[in-house]
């Protein structure tokens, strides 16, 4: 009895760790890559990136594909070569750093103040509203494209980094978290400030806020992800490839510079690996408080 | 005995009843008018920005979708609709998004939930392992591209594997795999985040329920349908929700793979809107996305009549 729980333990953990791999290999990968030279990367994949070439156009390409953990000779070449010899790929970097912050930073400032005001004051049309923006929240991008297109053509933001801010500044998505966080705050603070003589300002700066900072932490990483990971919006909303972010502009990296591109990958996932990193609980503590979407 | 206290208390905590909920915000009575002038205020710059970016320009969307052409308002009520709806790509577009959703949602619920119960189980290292289950959502999918190249290439490492083993190489982005690979990026990316949310709902489930069957000796799998799920399942409402919505947005992966023409069998739907959009065809792309808004609302609705049914005795 006891030898058979044991080894259903066993079980049971060979599982795990096998996913463990599965998780991390794409990501170790990446960065170890990151580290190896033109001519290994060249031998390695030079099977999948066709025209994958040495300095002088001649290099060795092994003959089958070598998914490779450690490199060979540990350099940082490819890094100097994006740092010096490409500029544009830290333009690149740097378009997405100007689109996502003032995202990330906007649609909290929004979100928090609307977040008070939904948690304040309930009432029919307030619950409806509410509602209303949980079902905007779950409305697929392919769908609020189109009304963000419209808009910004309208105004004339077309084809500026200001057609995709400002929708990501009013996105309902953290306004239903900061919303379900806030009603968790117990009525008796507010309720004591009221008597203090606290105004509404007051309240939700000096008790609301405080109270969320967990949550309000996790909602950034939250934010900040989804956007530094943004596809779509750049494709149709900012189609000028000069202002266009990292995520995708990666994309289109030439063949010929897949070392260069492992550097530039691996550059691009250290803010939001560092950001996992530090506020790792605080974000599991978000997610676990989303609960459900009624109520 | 002090930590065993504290450790039954905590779970409870968090969700209280509605009616405690209601009852603990606090409904100043009296000045009602500067109540609603309060609230007002609070509420209207993100109503504003809400308005101007989403539901004003989604009114002119409706409005497209039902005339002839904005040179020409003609109403022509369902015309453009039936226009999408005969369209080829558009056909395509939807059947293999519906096609994807339909495989990937269930299995991202199932393996999450799984993911979760094995973290409950007493095995080593499990704040590590949870850690490594949730880095992928942390990855840009632009970030990991080149490996999926490396893997899922012809010649790639997966080919080479098969190879090894005798079998026929298989073109995986290019041919009838095609999806299910896009399946496994979506689950990657994805199951780490669901899993948290099963492992709270688990965490939420009254100790003394499950103690009270194993002391009558229920077996884990009947303490797991007969308890566990009925108390998790808004969650699985919930990811289920959640994990719709994010199939939609595996079009990053497959624009990054494989770019703006792709094998068919990954022609999704954002390729249409994309395609739509770069010919500017108005009808076309406000009807396409009022379908799709409606449809989402009913997938929504149906979900929570779902869970209203399913969720019933445990909320009463």
């Amino acid at each position: 009895m006891k030898k058979n729980r044991y080894f259903g333990r066993l079980i049971l953990t060979a599982i795990a760790v096998l996913f463990a791999f599965g998780f991390l290999m794409p990501t170790v990968l990446t960065i170890s890559n990151s580290f190896m030279t033109q001519s290994e990367i060249s031998s390695n994949y030079g099977k999948v990136f066709a025209n994958v070439s040495g300095s002088d156009g001649k290099a060795y390409i092994a003959d089958t594909v070598n998914l490779k953990f450690i490199p060979d000779k540990v350099t940082f070449n490819q890094y100097i070569a994006v740092l010096i010899r490409s500029p544009e790929y830290l333009f690149k970097f740097w378009n997405s750093v100007v689109l996502v912050v003032p995202i990330v930073l906007l649609q909290l400032v929004i979100a928090s103040i609307t977040a008070y005001g939904f948690t304040r004051w309930r009432g029919k049309a307030r619950s409806f509203l509410f509602f209303f923006y949980v079902i905007l929240m779950l409305m697929p991008t392919q769908v609020t494209l189109v009304p963000n297109y419209l808009v910004s053509d309208w105004i004339g933001i077309l084809n500026t980094r200001w057609a995709i801010i400002l929708p990501g500044a009013f996105a309902p998505f953290s306004v239903f978290l900061l919303t379900k966080s806030m009603r968790r705050i117990p009525a008796s603070l507010i309720e004591a400030a009221k008597l203090d003589g606290s105004s509404e300002w007051q309240i939700f700066k000096d008790i609301c806020l405080p109270q969320c900072r967990s949550a309000l932490y996790s909602i950034a990483i939250l934010v900040f992800i989804d956007y530094w990971n943004m596809v779509e919006q750049p494709i149709i909303l900012l189609p000028d490839a000069e202002k266009q972010p990292l995520s995708v502009y990666l994309s289109t990296i030439n063949s010929s510079e897949v070392g260069l591109a492992f550097a530039i990958a691996t550059i691009y996932m250290v803010p939001s690996l560092l950001l996992f990193l530090h506020g790792e609980d605080y974000l599991v503590e978000g997610i676990a408080h989303q609960g459900s979407v009624k109520g | 005995m002090w930590m065993k206290a504290g450790k039954e208390k905590k779970p409870r905590q968090p969700k209280a009843p509605k009616a405690v909920q209601a009852r603990r915000t606090p409904r100043l009575s009296g000045d009602g008018a500067r109540d609603l002038l309060r609230s007002v205020a609070f509420l209207t710059p993100s109503v504003l920005g809400v308005a101007v970016f989403f539901i004003l320009p989604f009114l002119v969307v409706v409005y497209y979708s039902v005339i002839r052409s904005p040179m020409n308002p003609e109403f022509v009520f369902l015309d453009n609709f039936k226009m999408v709806l005969e369209n080829n790509s558009f056909r395509v577009a939807a059947k293999n998004t519906a096609m994807f959703s339909a495989i990937a949602v269930p299995l991202a619920v199932v393996l999450s939930l799984a993911l979760a119960l094995l973290l409950e189980c007493r095995i080593p290292a499990k704040s590590l392992l949870r850690t490594f289950f949730l880095s992928p959502m942390m990855v840009p999918v632009a970030s990991v591209v080149l490996i999926w190249q490396v893997v899922f290439h012809y010649r790639g490492t997966l080919n080479v594997i098969v190879e090894r083993f005798g079998a026929q190489a298989v073109d995986w982005l290019n041919g009838p795999y095609c999806l299910l690979v896009i399946v496994v990026l979506f689950l990657w990316k994805n199951l780490g985040y669901n899993m948290i949310l099963f492992m709270a709902a688990l965490n939420n489930i009254p100790k003394e329920l499950l103690e009270v069957a194993d002391v009558e000796g229920a077996s884990p799998v009947h303490k797991f349908f007969n308890i566990k799920l009925r108390y998790l399942s808004p969650t699985v409402l919930f990811v289920a929700i959640l994990s719709i919505i994010n199939s939609f947005k595996v079009f990053r992966e497959i624009y990054l793979l494989t770019g703006n023409y792709p094998y068919d069998g990954l022609y999704m739907m954002q390729h249409f809107m994309n395609n739509t959009f770069g010919n500017l065809d108005y009808q076309k792309m406000s009807s396409a996305a009022v379908l799709m808004a409606l449809v989402m609302v009913a997938l929504i609705a149906l979900l929570f009549k779902v869970e209203d049914i399913f969720g019933k005795d445990v909320e009463g």
